[in-house]
């Protein structure tokens, strides 16, 4: 696969803090699994953060801390080693995680837990439909599968927020370039685009957005209750 | 019931004498013996520091002290697992008590992280000289955070201890976005030439 478009730098150091909100971390991870570039930029990330652990100041533990860790493991001695076990192996044989997507991202399939073809896609215009997944209650971001047909051009529109955009099927064109499969568009808050679907198919993307779109068009304005985004 | 394997030699590791190596070791140990004395070396450098941290996004001491145990739980349960991660031991542990937090107080899922965790655990990576130019990357990494300019150093701080969003920093500094993520990357940018220098 050949990826043209990362997310930002300033994303994937989120994505190593813990900062990112969980739609836009599942975005990430599923780039993650086929771009070595951006898992050695978290991986570099993330020696920030063990800095940051070693140079951190001490808070004094409970009495007897130690003690009810040793409990715990002696309780249940390798609960999570044999559950990570068994599961690792099931993956192993079943599975093997690899870089790159069998058919759906690794971070995307437990979301989903269904095959991109038995997808039930709700309509929302002529050429559009989504299909919204969902996170923890806690979440403050929002993550939906957009699917435009071959052919089809979405009004212009801007951002309210922070909005990260996988592909995961087709290509699409904007004044940013082709994003095609693995590529990321990662767009800022008042950022404007009009992207054109130029894929001989549909173009199925995975979308994180934290504010609601905002169409510049009537078109788009009166589309945006019913879109949702 | 633990039992330990006594057909392997058990050492103890001073870890005053090269703490970022004497880490590795200790996992090692942990990993191959179920060495709880091992354990307890770890515990008593990084148990502290990691409460601290979760104490950095709420000042309840008993949620911070269960998400400790909690990380620390988890150290001891997949310490064979470090092996293959191509980073220091602090950053490793960093990243649990990271998904920690995210389960504990953001109450969201980090399933995706640990995706992404075992994928990078089935590499055929990792030897011992990558792990000696770990060390480095992690000791160059340490030196550079220190001597960033202030206004960097804080914005790198804010994000990885008070686990604050760019948009959160923004707010809570009173600047533009874009000045968080220019400084963002400013500091970025210095310490990514020091690991690089390494290489």
């Amino acid at each position: 696969m050949n990826i043209n478009h990362h997310p930002d730098e300033t994303t994937l150091i989120s994505y190593a803090a813990g900062t990112l909100d969980e739609a836009f971390a599942v975005i990430v991870s599923c780039h993650l699994q086929i771009c070595e570039t951006c898992r050695e930029t978290v991986r570099t990330a993330e020696l920030i953060g063990g800095t940051h652990l070693e140079q951190s100041e001490e808070v004094p533990l409970s009495q007897g801390s130690f003690g009810r860790l040793l409990e715990k493991i002696s309780v249940e001695p390798s609960t999570e080693i044999n559950n990570q076990q068994s599961v690792g192996e099931l993956t192993l044989k079943t599975k093997k995680p690899k870089h790159e997507w069998s058919e759906l991202p690794l971070a995307l399939q437990s979301y989903l837990k269904t095959n991109i073809e038995d997808i039930k896609w709700k309509r929302l215009a002529p050429g559009v439909s989504h299909h919204p997944i969902t996170l923890s209650e806690n979440a403050n971001s929002s993550l939906r599968l957009l699917r435009i047909a071959k052919g089809k051009q979405m009004p212009e529109h801007g951002h309210n927020g922070h909005e990260l955009t996988l592909i995961l099927q087709g290509a699409y064109q904007d004044k940013f370039g082709t994003f095609a499969k693995g590529d990321i568009a990662d767009l800022d808050t008042d950022v404007e685009h009009q992207p054109k679907v130029i894929s001989e198919e549909d173009c199925i993307c995975l979308s994180a957005t934290e504010a609601p779109t905002k169409f510049k068009s009537l078109l788009g304005r009166i589309l945006q209750p019913i879109v949702g985004i | 019931m633990y039992v330990q394997d006594k057909s392997i030699p058990i050492r103890r590791v001073d870890v005053t004498k090269n703490e970022t190596t004497d880490h590795h070791e200790l996992l090692e140990l942990i990993a191959l013996n179920r060495d709880k004395e091992a354990f307890e070396q770890l515990f008593v450098h990084f148990a502290p520091k990691i409460k601290a941290l979760m104490m950095k996004q709420s000042s309840d001491a008993d949620t911070a002290e269960d998400l400790m145990q909690e990380t620390m739980l988890t150290v001891w349960n997949k310490a064979d697992k470090f092996s293959k991660y191509r980073g220091s031991v602090s950053a490793w542990i960093f990243t649990i008590a990271r998904n920690k937090r995210i389960d504990g107080y953001r109450k969201q899922g980090t399933k995706h992280y640990h995706d992404i965790e075992d994928l990078e655990l089935s590499d055929d990576a990792t030897d011992s000289e990558e792990q000696v130019i770990s060390n480095e990357r992690d000791r160059m990494v340490s030196d550079i955070s220190k001597s960033l300019p202030p206004e960097q150093k804080e914005i790198i701080e804010m994000s990885f201890v008070n686990e604050l969003s760019q948009t959160e920093i923004s707010k809570t500094l009173g600047i533009p976005l874009g000045t968080v993520k220019s400084r963002m990357r400013l500091a970025y940018k210095k310490l990514r030439k020091s690991v690089e220098d390494v290489l």
